[in-house]
């Protein structure tokens, strides 16, 4: 299979905006994917995610802004950009009438692929998804993790040079979240590219070698996990849990300890470079708090800092 | 890449990948032929319960200069409405389940095949059963003495034009739906086109004002096509059955891609 010159980016957009009507969910934002790149976009509900990866999975049409994936128009060549991606959608959408097996044969099908190929396929990626025991039964009959493997398994079917995945591990048990992430590692290390959305901090932390934070449509941040950390956190955390009838911790002298703080029901978190020497001027200070946690900080203090802890729906 | 490059340039509308929906739902269907055997039935019990029981209490028909029989006059009828009926109901209760209950149609999205392949797929579909059970129906009205003349075989392609047409407006239809209290609607419209569509007795006995509308129902221009071709009675008129009945198919599958390509991809 010739690649698309691999200097060029394999998805590449431009001030990419997406309205419904009034509603701008994706406000001209700009990105670029590299080959082989694990890539994740991460954003509370409704920051615009899902809207961006159906137009990155050419299925959607932008309103404004220039997108290409391989190279391609996805306006022009939307099926034979198709042809070459996976996508597992947020929600499974297996056929839930027809048996494990007969679900991949048609699906291959759509891809112009000649049954015996399929077959072949089908067979490799039911031992993939550990579902070759249930090949014949039918998908209503199986769990959640199992139905995800599926999905997963399904979209891998055209062996496809880019993956989307919007939100793979919602859902499952960590068993289930494990075995896929190993699944999507090995895809990785065949040199598949990865699209993953998720809200799971330590899954993006795991999986992702870049991501971008979405909000409201907008990128908020960009850049390798480790780097966002650095960037908006510190390098600990220092979490300090006070009784619940304490209505207002000692603030004002917890604050100048920290770079950055922050005051919740029941705990009061200090961003600091060093958790236990914190601690120590803590004590010092005076202030005993019922329990004390040092930490390193997390992609999820990144996220909570640059998306704000109040519920989006 | 060649498998990318080979890629069929696309057709006006749609492109051969949509006859990978037809083949899905045959896998589907695979396990539900009951359905099929109760649609080769249907058209038996019309002709037998309609068809034998009045010919006894009407007697003959006259029609374009020629006495026929009650039963041949009905047969044509009850085909053209067997053929709206299927198209109707397939079209609208299966494609609306697939589209608003199981989403059937959301990964076929990520695959090549584009909402315009969807919405011929389901086309396509409609008219393989619609031939179907036209052939049964066919069979049944030889059998039974209700065939006009040997050009009753031209009743299948008219048949499949018949329900061409339907299948087209009701997925047209089906993507306004709401939900299933909407269906009610669809008897509203398919009532009244079943009895007054001159499929039961001819268009000369209507009062004149009604004849007027009558001839603009699509179940007349398909029942009196298939009478037409049934009777080997040919005429000039039968174009504008076939082009009405084409136009129409058109327009509603026109809207329907449209309609489909607002709720799939949005």
């Amino acid at each position: 299979m010739p690649q698309v010159t691999s200097s060029l980016p394999l998805v590449r957009a431009r001030g990419l905006t997406k309205d419904f009507g009034d509603f701008r969910a994706v406000n001209g934002i700009d990105f670029e994917i590299s080959r082989g790149e694990s890539f994740g976009f991460l954003g509370p509900n409704g920051a615009g995610k899902t809207s961006t990866m159906r137009m990155v999975s050419a299925v959607a049409t932008p309103t404004a802004g220039d997108l290409s994936i391989f190279g391609l128009d996805p306006h022009h060549d939307g099926p034979a950009i198709r042809a070459r991606l996976g996508v597992v959608p947020q929600e499974d959408t297996l056929e839930l009438e027809l048996t494990v097996l007969d679900n991949l044969l048609m699906f291959g099908r759509y891809f112009d692929l000649p049954r015996k190929l399929i077959k072949e396929r089908a067979t490799e990626l039911l031992e993939f998804a550990k579902l070759t025991e249930r090949a014949h039964d039918k998908c209503d009959n199986l769990s959640g993790g199992m139905k995800r493997r599926l999905t997963i398994a399904r979209s891998l079917l055209n062996q496809p040079e880019l993956l989307i995945l919007d939100e793979p591990t919602t859902g499952l048990d960590p068993q289930a979240r494990h075995l896929l992430w190993e699944r999507l590692y090995r895809l990785k290390s065949d040199g598949v590219t990865l699209i993953i959305t998720t809200h799971y901090m330590d899954e993006a932390e795991q999986l992702c070698d870049r991501l971008v934070v979405m909000d409201h449509g907008d990128i908020v941040a960009e850049g390798a996990p480790r780097e966002l950390i650095s960037q908006h956190s510190t390098r600990e955390v220092l979490e300090l849990r006070f009784p619940v009838d304490v209505t207002t911790p000692p603030i004002d002298v917890l604050s100048p300890l920290a770079d950055r703080f922050e005051v919740l029901p029941d705990r009061v978190l200090l961003y600091v470079h060093d958790g236990d020497d914190t601690l120590r001027a803590v004590h010092a200070a005076g202030v005993t708090p019922v329990s004390a946690l040092v930490r390193r900080s997390t992609l999820e203090d990144v996220f909570l800092r640059l998306t704000g802890r109040t519920l989006v729906d | 890449m060649n498998a990318v490059l080979r890629l069929t340039p696309q057709w006006r509308f749609g492109s051969r990948r949509s006859l990978y929906i037809l083949e899905r739902n045959i896998m589907a269907y695979k396990r539900q032929w009951p359905v099929f055997v109760s649609g080769f039935f249907e058209p038996l019990f019309y002709l037998l319960s309609i068809g034998i029981g009045l010919n006894h209490l009407v007697g003959d028909v006259h029609v374009g200069g020629t006495t026929i029989s009650y039963g041949a006059f009905v047969a044509p009828g009850m085909l053209a409405t067997s053929a709206m009926n299927g198209g109707i109901i397939d079209s609208i209760f299966n494609v609306f389940f697939k589209l608003k209950v199981s989403r059937v149609y959301e990964p076929v999205l990520a695959t090549p095949l584009d909402v315009n392949d969807i919405a011929l797929g389901e086309v396509w579909w409609s008219l393989t059963r619609g031939a179907l059970y036209a052939t049964s129906f066919i069979i049944c009205m030889v059998l039974l003495g209700d065939a006009g003349s040997p050009w009753v075989v031209l009743c299948l392609p008219g048949t499949v034009l018949t329900s061409f047409c339907f299948a087209c407006v009701g997925l047209a239809a089906c993507t306004y739906l709401r939900s299933w209290q909407d269906f009610d609607a669809v008897n509203i419209v398919q009532l009244p086109l079943f009895l007054f569509s001159a499929t039961f007795f001819p268009l000369s006995l209507y009062p004149s004002w009604l004849a007027s509308i009558v001839v603009f129902s699509p179940l007349y221009q398909s029942a009196a096509l298939l009478r037409g071709l049934s009777l080997g009675q040919f005429s000039w008129v039968m174009l504008i059955h076939v082009s009405y009945l084409f136009v129409m198919g058109m327009v509603g599958l026109a809207i329907a891609a449209r309609r489909f390509r607002r709720i799939l991809a949005p």
